[in-house]
């Protein structure tokens, strides 16, 4: 046969099989539960069937030997003569990671290798026979950084030539006909883009793992991690919008011979027009579930769970949140470490739950979701929580800190130090997880790709770690803003809140500490930076100064979990910028992450907040923006309750709070632009009608409206819609642990919380939209 | 029969360079540019070159010659590295020569300094000498050129 044709077929059958073995695994683990009916059972069956099939077709012997056995096994349980138990679904399990090693040494190496299956198609044998023998102790066993734990795939000359010889294939009849499972396939397409290659985060930091070694596959990206499938109906529109730009093309190159402004303005609207749809598209071809990393994680919490003797139960939400696919390659690692960490150090064994109150069955819960244009990503347990003084003590033990140093440390400090190089808490060394290489390749890897970790933990209550993640790399928001006549870029991620002080208020407000410029933020110290005087491209404003003119823009940035200000000359506009790399001449500026080209077509710089923060010293310790007092934090048992919330003030004085998640916009009209529809207040915003309500008005209904001018307006969207919420004003955003006291009672109103030591009304947002528009769901609520 | 190689030219401070045609990616007028703080004082700025961004190097700082007045504008020699386009900035632009071996001279012992690590060479023509540019060397700012004044160039 055509030798490219075969290498074809062969990587089609690697990415078709792999996929298989995915959904193999993760419906083994439905059925082992009793999830499922019988679809499930065809599912696994199908699966183990294409790969014999196709191996079969290819002349691959030994991987459609293996898969035969596993198709007999399969076919038992099928037809119900084999009953589901642990032994069985973990023989299958192990049937599934031999078909993966084998695959992947074929992907290598482009031919079968001899490896010795006997043990397992033995064991597959056995489970036919379904002999009451607890399950062999054949655990697979992890690396700490390995993707999959690696099937026992004894090297050749391990194996004696007798048995691997030996005719191993049980007598069972030929299964029955199965549907044919390529009439399955959903209506997509592999194409095989050509995925810009990920740098594999885990290459350079993957330690020497003892236990099987994984054969070096990661030197080369695997053809299955490198495809992805892309919806035939998102192509299309991806090709007509390029059959539409060459056209603008066309016309733009013949509007060169002969010139014409009103055409030429046409065309260049128009290419505006199909460039960002050209964007978004290929962008959201990009974009893939982050479920499909987290298909893998029932399988690993099985595996570990049952290797340490614990029980875990895994909740997993929000798996459709979209990320761009080179992030997802680079978070897959972190998270498996994280989960592994998770269930090794963070829930107790059964015995000692029961002993703390606890049920026998530990937590594990993912979250993913969208907020403020990141992706947020939060691994909860509820096990033993982290405790503070075994930290410092191992540190102190590990000579990473001194014992002096120890005793300064704040909590958050103290957190942190689990995320320096060579640090584990671990009394005994497990092969899950103690070794001490973990927690800082985590935080490197999120860094890497301009996310954050930040760690949230209460002792006996459990552990949450959350992850801010960009979504994607390329082109990413950013502040804009200008100093000493130049225009820099940072990056929104690292962006906490704008201050701007004007007159006698920037003279008040910026402080000298022994030469140290500080800012009173809410109450904090804010330590300040000035970026002309960093930069040496300009002088600070003059705080003597005299004149009422005098503004001071202060820019709240947050760098390694530190907040610093830095004070510029102009505060511009967020925009979309593309992140262009530096030349080899200006690596060495740990102030830049890059440049862009603005809509001039000038160059900007961008800034790198941390390499900023390092060389302006700054940095200093974070002190939680509204530190909650004793009683709130005893209350606060839901300790996953803790919300971002916005406060702002209406009518008299009164508080209230929406989550930050439903507020799209603050924004600010004068009263003149309020025009009348409907019987509702509306003004023209960014090309539609807002409705404006007054929140006072609303809840009151006998409440004159506000008179201010300008008015302040939260623009909140839901489901599509959005809506002006008139407030009197905006106090302040934090993070709080929410524990609603009286629930409902008036209009208009989920509840009170105290908030900052005030009582705080939590705003039923739905509620008030629905006011302003009858047909929006209640039931999406 | 002598092998001829081909060289851009330009001027610096008095001084005519060349460097070789197959390095240049282009020639473009002065561009305005976006200074880099923090940056060595060689580095001029970064310009946009069709959504390109080049970093261009000031070669009469980096020859350790004196500046440009400020109302000669500089032209843009757009290099090719082992780490992409450079642009260096130049006084004046000259013609594309050919020159022959014959002409050709290691550089001679007496010359030091800066301009002896970049200078691979001279070329004499008949009313002037024409210096040979290593535009590797020329835009590798990592290495402190001070410490291997030394140093023999073959």
């Amino acid at each position: 046969m055509n030798k490219d044709i075969q290498k074809q077929l062969i990587e089609d059958l690697i990415v078709e099989s792999m996929e298989g073995l995915e959904r193999f695994d993760r419906e083994l683990l439905a059925l082992e539960k009793h999830e499922g009916g019988a679809e499930t059972t065809n599912t696994i069956f199908r699966v183990i069937h294409t790969i014999k099939g196709t191996a079969g077709c290819l002349g691959l012997g030994r991987i459609e030997k293996t898969a035969h056995a596993g198709e007999n096994l399969l076919s038992l349980v099928r037809d119900g003569n084999v009953f589901v138990n642990g032994a069985l679904i973990s023989g299958l399990l192990a049937l599934s990671d031999t078909l993966r090693g084998m695959l992947r040494t074929l992907e290598q190496s482009g031919a079968e290798q001899d490896s010795d299956q006997a043990e397992l198609l033995a064991r597959l044998e056995a489970l036919q026979n379904q002999e009451s023998t607890p399950p062999p102790p054949v655990k697979p066993a992890f690396g700490l950084f390995d993707d999959d734990p690696l099937p026992e795939v004894e090297p050749v000359t391990a194996a004696a030539p007798a048995e691997a010889s030996a005719p191993v294939s049980p007598p069972v009849p030929e299964p029955a006909p199965v549907p044919l499972p390529q009439a399955a396939a959903a209506p997509t397409v592999r194409s095989v883009l050509a995925a810009t290659p990920v740098p594999a985060p885990a290459a350079n930091t993957r330690p020497a793992a003892p236990g099987p070694i994984a054969p070096e596959s990661e030197t080369k990206t695997s053809v299955a991690d490198t495809a992805i499938r892309v919806d035939v109906a998102q192509l299309d529109k991806l090709m007509n919008l390029v059959g539409e730009l060459v056209l603008a093309r066309n016309q733009i190159v013949s509007n060169t011979q002969q010139f014409d402004p009103a055409a030429l303005l046409t065309a260049a609207q128009r290419l505006n027009i199909i460039t960002t749809e050209l964007q978004e598209k290929v962008m959201k071809t990009r974009m893939q579930p982050i479920g499909n990393v987290w298909a893998r994680f029932p399988r690993i919490v099985r595996d570990v769970s049952n290797d340490l003797g614990k029980r875990v139960r895994l909740i997993m939400e929000g798996q459709s949140t979209e990320l761009d696919r080179t992030i997802i390659e680079a978070i897959k690692d972190p998270l498996t470490h994280i989960i592994r960490n998770s269930i090794d150090h963070g829930i107790e064994s059964p015995e000692r739950r029961h002993a703390a109150g606890k049920p026998g069955e530990g937590l594990l819960s993912l979250r993913a979701y969208h907020e403020g244009g990141q992706v947020n990503i939060e691994i909860m347990d509820d096990g033993a929580g982290i405790n503070i003084d075994r930290i410092k003590a191992k540190a102190v033990e590990k000579n990473l800190i001194t014992q002096d140093g120890a005793g300064l440390l704040t909590e958050r400090e103290a957190l942190n130090l689990i995320f320096l190089p060579g640090f584990s808490t671990a009394e005994k060394i497990t092969n899950v997880s103690g070794r001490g290489v973990g927690m800082d390749v985590v935080r490197t890897n999120i860094e890497k790709i301009g996310g954050s970790v930040d760690l949230h933990t209460e002792v006996d209550q459990g552990t949450t770690i959350k992850i801010r993640i960009p979504l994607t790399l390329a082109i990413i928001p950013a502040l804009i803003v200008t100093s000493g006549g130049d225009r820099y870029a940072i990056p929104q991620v690292s962006l906490l809140e704008l201050v701007r002080l004007e007159g006698a208020q920037a003279r008040r407000g910026i402080e000298q500490l022994c030469g140290t410029p500080v800012h009173r933020l809410r109450g904090q110290l804010l330590p300040l930076a000035f970026l002309n005087c960093e930069f040496g491209v300009g002088d600070a404003p003059d705080m003597s100064s005299a004149s009422d003119d005098l503004v001071v823009n202060i820019v709240v940035l947050q760098a390694d979990g530190r907040q610093f200000g830095l004070v510029v000359d102009e505060i511009n506009d967020t925009e979309e910028i593309v992140v262009k790399p530096l030349g080899k001449q200006l690596k060495g500026i740990a102030c830049f992450a890059g440049a862009t080209i603005m809509g001039d077509g000038k160059v900007a710089l961008i800034l790198d907040v941390l390499g900023l923060a390092q060389h302006a010293n700054v940095v200093v310790e974070t002190r939680d923006r509204a530190p909650l007092n004793e009683t709130e934090r005893s209350n606060s048992t839901a300790r996953d309750a803790r919300q971002t919330l916005l406060l702002f003030s209406v009518g008299d004085d009164r508080r209230m709070a929406i989550p930050l998640s439903m507020a799209a916009r603050l924004e600010e009209f004068p009263r003149s632009r309020i025009e009348r529809s409907g019987g509702l207040n509306v003004v023209q915003y960014r090309g539609q009608i807002l409705p404006l309500v007054d929140v006072a008005q609303h809840l009151e209904p006998g409440m004159s409206p506000s008179e201010a001018d300008p008015v302040q307006v939260v623009v909140c969207t839901e489901q599509g819609r959005s809506a002006g919420l008139v407030v009197r004003s905006i106090n302040d955003i934090v993070e709080e642990t929410l524990s609603v006291q009286r629930q409902g009672g008036s209009r208009g109103v989920l509840g009170s919380a105290v908030i900052q030591n005030r009582v705080t009304d939590l705003l039923d947002v739905r509620s008030m939209m629905r006011s302003v528009d009858p047909t929006f769901e209640e039931s999406a609520a | 029969m002598s092998t001829t190689r081909q060289f851009c030219t330009f001027s610096l401070d008095g001084l005519f360079f060349g460097v070789d045609v197959l390095n240049v990616q282009e020639v473009i007028l002065y561009q305005e540019m976006t200074r880099v703080p923090l940056a060595s004082a060689v580095v001029r700025g970064l310009i946009n070159l069709r959504g390109q961004i080049v970093t261009a190097i000031d070669l009469r700082r980096r020859l350790g010659l004196k500046d440009r007045g400020s109302e000669v504008l500089p032209m843009n020699v757009v290099v090719r590295t082992g780490d992409g386009a450079v642009s260096l900035l130049v006084d004046e632009i000259g013609d594309v020569l050919g020159m022959s071996d014959e002409c050709y001279e290691a550089p001679p012992e007496t010359l030091t300094g800066t301009a002896r690590q970049m200078v691979t060479g001279v070329y004499k023509l008949k009313d002037k000498l024409m210096l040979v540019l290593d535009t590797e060397r020329a835009v590798d700012l990592q290495n402190p050129v001070q410490h291997r004044a030394s140093a023999k160039i073959p």
